[in-house]
């Protein structure tokens, strides 16, 4: 090799190795979002754990394919999402159980039924609804809802970037994410107002 | 229960315009019956608090010591092809 091709090289070497410390500073600046979304998806905190340990493993094995630039915490979720799909981890609910769903009211008049329309004021939310029922509730929706409700309610990604990690059509999101809301109003009512 | 048709449309719109993915028109017809009605202002607002309860509620931190590992396997992985 002549000394000009050994300088190119060596270049090259320099400017992947800055790269690869910005994708792992990059990549391990998220880890804590991309573990909130996680822990959502599967049952316990130990498969959560695991499955963001896979996620990044793989990542830094492939981290050439991520394009500078772009949205890496959605590449990341993809990843990740499509790990959970293979290892079977996901909360699994039967999609032919889905119950009929209420209106986009449903719980406030639950609520308002029981204890008056002042029931739907802030401060009495808060302490009508426990966190652990809306973790429950999240849990006990089919996961092709509770997938999308997740990536955009608690992830807060854009129909358009859970369309592209889950690989489903734009409007898919929108219906499953409208459903699964209603969804997840039903069970809060089922649970907290039994 | 409501069998005003208003609030049956507002009902329906009441995702979306948290969203704000409705088209001007729509948006302006959900605004005009907010006005008019305290029963769906009600609901709007609970909504809302509904979204931010459900986020906070649903958010756990990582748990101490996994970025450690994380790094670690950044470490394991070759950073050279």
């Amino acid at each position: 090799m002549d000394e000009e091709a050994e300088a190119a090289d060596a270049r090259r070497i320099a400017t992947q190795a800055r790269n690869r410390v910005r994708f792992e500073e990059e990549a391990l600046g998220l880890a804590d979002q991309v573990y909130r979304v996680a822990r959502r998806l599967v049952r316990t905190r130990e498969e959560a754990e695991e499955l963001v340990q896979e996620t990044y493993a793989r990542a830094f094995r492939s981290w050439e394919s991520y394009s500078h630039g772009t949205n890496m915490r959605a590449w990341l979720l993809r990843i990740l999402t499509n790990l959970n799909l293979d290892r079977g981890r996901r909360i699994q609910r039967s999609p032919d159980l889905q119950p009929l769903e209420e209106g986009d009211y449903y719980l406030a008049n639950k609520l308002a039924a029981q204890e008056g329309e002042q029931a739907l004021e802030q401060e009495r939310v808060v302490e009508r609804l426990s966190q652990s029922g809306v973790v429950d509730a999240l849990s006990a929706l089919p996961h092709d809802f509770r997938d999308v409700v997740v990536l955009v309610d608690i992830g807060d990604f854009s129909y358009a970037d859970a369309a592209q990690i889950l690989d489903v059509p734009i409007g898919t999101v929108m219906s499953r994410l409208h459903r699964g809301r209603r969804l997840l109003k039903q069970k809060l009512a089922e649970e907290t107002l039994a | 229960m409501t069998h005003d048709p208003g609030c049956e449309k507002c009902e329906e719109l009441l995702q979306d315009f948290l969203d704000r993915t409705l088209d001007d028109e729509q948006h302006a017809q959900a605004e005009k019956h907010l006005d008019g009605c305290d029963y769906c202002r009600r609901r709007y607002r609970f909504e809302q608090t509904l979204r931010r309860y459900v986020r906070i509620s649903a958010s756990e931190r990582m748990p101490a010591g996994l970025l450690q590992k994380l790094a670690e396997l950044a470490d394991q992985a070759p950073r050279t092809p």
